[in-house]
């Protein structure tokens, strides 16, 4: 089957400056598929290039396999959901969601009938004759997504559709998106800057920095297993130590850091010599042992127990390392103030560029 | 009622309302609505009090009460000074009556002249209002909508920059192009497009050019303030949708910028249908516009009760026809004045 969507070494520029250099991925049918990266990094760019308000540069989008070049965004079969929503204020909630459908000349009555099937859908049936400024914030929400389902695309796209909404709602309309995403069947173009969401809500993630496409794959993958100094340091909290590389072999590698030699695995095949950093996650790190493939000694600064979860601040040897424990781990916690000894396996950890 | 009762009646009107008006917010104020600082508490009594007078006394006596007796005096007969106060001073109709019969004591043929003039004012200004939008909106749009800041401010200061000239000048410049000896003429005699040179003034293209040009100002700004004020993205979000180009501006852009159009237009058509200058310089030998006669009525004929009524009714039918429109448009006043 073709890629819904295929970026082809599609590079963006604005004058000198590259917002997005040479994107290349495929966005399989029915995904739900997420973007994920710092402010500023070009995810919108990558939408925006997509759904034909930006030519790119060099390289191609194609959707359905359909090189995109030339064709403006009113004949694209993408539907963009924006980040201000962009709800149409001189018209009423159903005429909202049902413009798409009158510019294509469906009748009054059709179009109108269609429209409530879709407020229905996004449990809004009830308000299609108000106004949209008369609507909540998730109200809002669930038009826009309503008004660009109308048009029946093969791909919608939204860029940080939740960011505006608070904690409560954006968690519910988490939900919600997801279940409309399974519905309707169609391909989710997704952007976000918060990992949180992207992990829970994507099929895949592609995770970008700098207008550079670091790592596609699901969530479990690019968190566990970060091909870059950026994906591991970006996606979920981790501790990094920076160091050379003074030894490689069976896929591992030994950094020499400030606190000892280390080891973790070595995906990238860094060479003896290589600047590099070592990273491992907080949950990685257990406190207590004796043996392991690494252990190093630190003093227990800080001590914040959240319930299912406790965060040790650590400090060895003036590195600082945060260390977190599971529920169980954590009913006897090492003292305050107390040298005790870490321990992770090398497994855990990764040596990937500095 | 004999008229000096009228110029009392005149002069106390807008005391009354005023005077009405104080008291409701009085009212108001002492039942606890609007429960603010109060004006004199918010500005101080020196500021308050100077404010409050120069604000009234300059209303008053600039807008208000000049308007009122020039109606007053539409309604009275035109009379030696000697003879007014007397027995001849009372209120009549009789210059209404002018206006649409040509005489003010039969009623027995048209006054076609006048009339024509006034339709044919009515009708151009409507035509001159909806060149003028024809032409600014799109500018208008590119300016608040495409343009880059620094384009923007350029083509500002190009449409500007005539307006330091001031309107008879400017007429002027307009008889100096179309003349039968001016640089169009010759332009045109010049590239061997024409043998004999065309009298444009007289076919009224210097008068509509004129009146075009004269208040273009008036309408671009109301239009490039609203269309400023529209969401690009609402644009992108049209589009994305599948609009054509002329879709996004009939559904979006032209319902968003109704109130900016709505006072563009009324602007223009109020202040084009009034325009003196334009008509006198450019109007062609044959062409008639109205207020030149309402002009002739003050200091030709010295006739000023007629002046004033016929001043009247150019003013009340230009009121009643942009009250029409804005209502078919479904535009109130508080919109259009935002
Ligand atoms: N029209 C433009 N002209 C010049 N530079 C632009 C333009 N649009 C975007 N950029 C630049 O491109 C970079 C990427 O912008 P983009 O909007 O894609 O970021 P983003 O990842 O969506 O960020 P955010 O999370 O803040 O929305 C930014 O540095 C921005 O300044
Ligand atoms: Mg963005």
């Amino acid at each position: 089957m073709t890629d819904a969507v295929e970026l082809d070494r599609m590079t963006v520029r604005f004058g000198d400056f590259t917002a997005v250099e040479q994107a290349s991925l495929g966005i399989r049918q029915g995904e739900f598929f997420s973007f994920l990266g710092p402010s500023g990094c070009g995810k919108t760019t990558i939408l925006r290039t997509i759904s034909g308000f930006i030519e790119p540069t060099e390289g191609a989008v194609r959707i359905g396999g359909r090189d995109m070049r030339g064709i403006g965004a009113n004949k694209r079969p993408t539907a963009l959901i924006f980040q201000s929503l962009a709800l149409f204020p001189m018209m009423s909630v159903a005429e909202n969601v049902a413009y798409g459908l009158r510019v294509r000349g469906v009748g009054q009555r059709e179009r109108m009938a269609k429209a409530e099937a879709l407020l229905n859908v996004v449990a809004l049936g009830d308000q299609a004759g108000k106004r949209v400024d008369e609507l909540s914030g998730g109200q809002r929400q669930r038009v826009a997504i309503a008004r660009a389902l109308a048009v029946e695309p093969q791909v919608l796209l939204l860029d940080e559709p939740l960011s505006a909404l608070d904690l409560k709602l954006r968690q519910h309309m988490r939900n919600e998106l997801r279940a409309i995403q399974r519905r309707v069947g169609i391909t989710f173009i997704y952007i976000t800057h918060d990992q949180g969401e992207a992990l829970t809500m994507s099929d895949r993630i592609a995770v970008m920095n700098r207008g550079r496409i670091e790592q596609v794959g699901d969530g479990r993958t690019v968190y566990e297993v970060p091909e870059t100094g950026f994906v591991a340091g970006f996606v979920g909290e981790t501790n990094a130590l920076p160091g050379r590389v003074i030894e490689v072999g069976s896929g591992l590698a030994v950094v020499e850091t400030a606190v000892g030699r280390l080891r973790g695995r070595n995906p990238k095949g860094l060479g003896v010599g290589a600047q590099a950093v070592l990273f491992v996650r907080p949950e990685m790190l257990h406190p207590g042992l004796d043996e392991a493939d690494n252990l190093l000694s630190a003093v227990v600064e800080e001590h914040a127990y959240e319930g299912n979860l406790t965060h040790l601040a650590c400090n060895a040897g003036g590195t600082r390392l945060t260390v977190l424990l599971g529920a169980a781990e954590s009913r006897n916690p090492p003292v305050e103030g107390v040298p005790v000894g870490i321990g992770f396996a090398a497994a855990d950890a990764f040596v990937l560029a500095g | 009622m004999r008229s000096s009762d009228g110029h009392v009646f005149v002069l106390a009107l807008p005391f009354v309302v005023v005077a009405v008006f104080a008291a409701m917010a009085w009212v108001d104020r002492r039942r606890g609505v609007n429960a603010g600082p109060g004006f004199f508490a918010r500005n101080g009594w020196p500021v308050g009090l100077f404010l409050l007078l120069a604000v009234t006394l300059w209303a008053l006596f600039m807008i208000v009460l000049p308007q009122l007796f020039m109606v007053e005096m539409s309604f009275r007969p035109k009379l030696p000074p000697a003879a007014m106060g007397g027995a001849r001073d009372v209120y009549t109709l009789e210059n209404y009556q002018y206006f649409l019969f040509g005489s003010t004591t039969s009623t027995a043929s048209w006054n076609a002249t006048h009339l024509n003039a006034f339709w044919r004012t009515i009708l151009a200004s409507i035509l001159v209002t909806a060149g003028n939008f024809a032409f600014c909106y799109p500018l208008a749009f590119y300016m608040a909508q495409v343009a880059g800041a620094a384009r923007v401010r350029l083509l500002l200061l190009l449409l500007i920059a005539p307006y330091w000239l001031n309107e008879i000048l400017r007429a002027f410049a307009f008889r100096v192009i179309l003349g039968t000896s001016g640089v169009l003429n010759k332009l045109l005699f010049g590239a061997g497009l024409i043998d004999a040179p065309v009298d444009f003034l007289g076919m009224d293209v210097g008068l509509y050019a004129g009146l075009s040009y004269a208040y273009l100002l008036l309408m671009i700004f109301p239009l490039y303030n609203a269309i400023e004020s529209l969401d690009g993205r609402l644009i992108e979000a049209a589009r994305d949708l599948g609009a054509p180009w002329w879709r996004i501006h009939k559904d979006i852009v032209i319902p968003f910028a109704k109130p900016g159009i709505g006072s563009g237009c009324t602007l223009v058509f109020m202040l084009t249908s009034g325009a003196l200058a334009a008509p006198l310089v450019l109007g062609g030998p044959r062409s008639l516009w109205f207020t030149p006669i309402v002009y002739d009525r003050f200091y030709q004929a010295f006739n000023w009760p007629q002046g004033s009524a016929y001043a009247f009714i150019l003013l009340l039918t230009c009121i009643a026809f942009v009250m029409a429109v804005l209502k078919l448009g479904r535009l109130n006043l508080g919109e259009i004045t935002r």
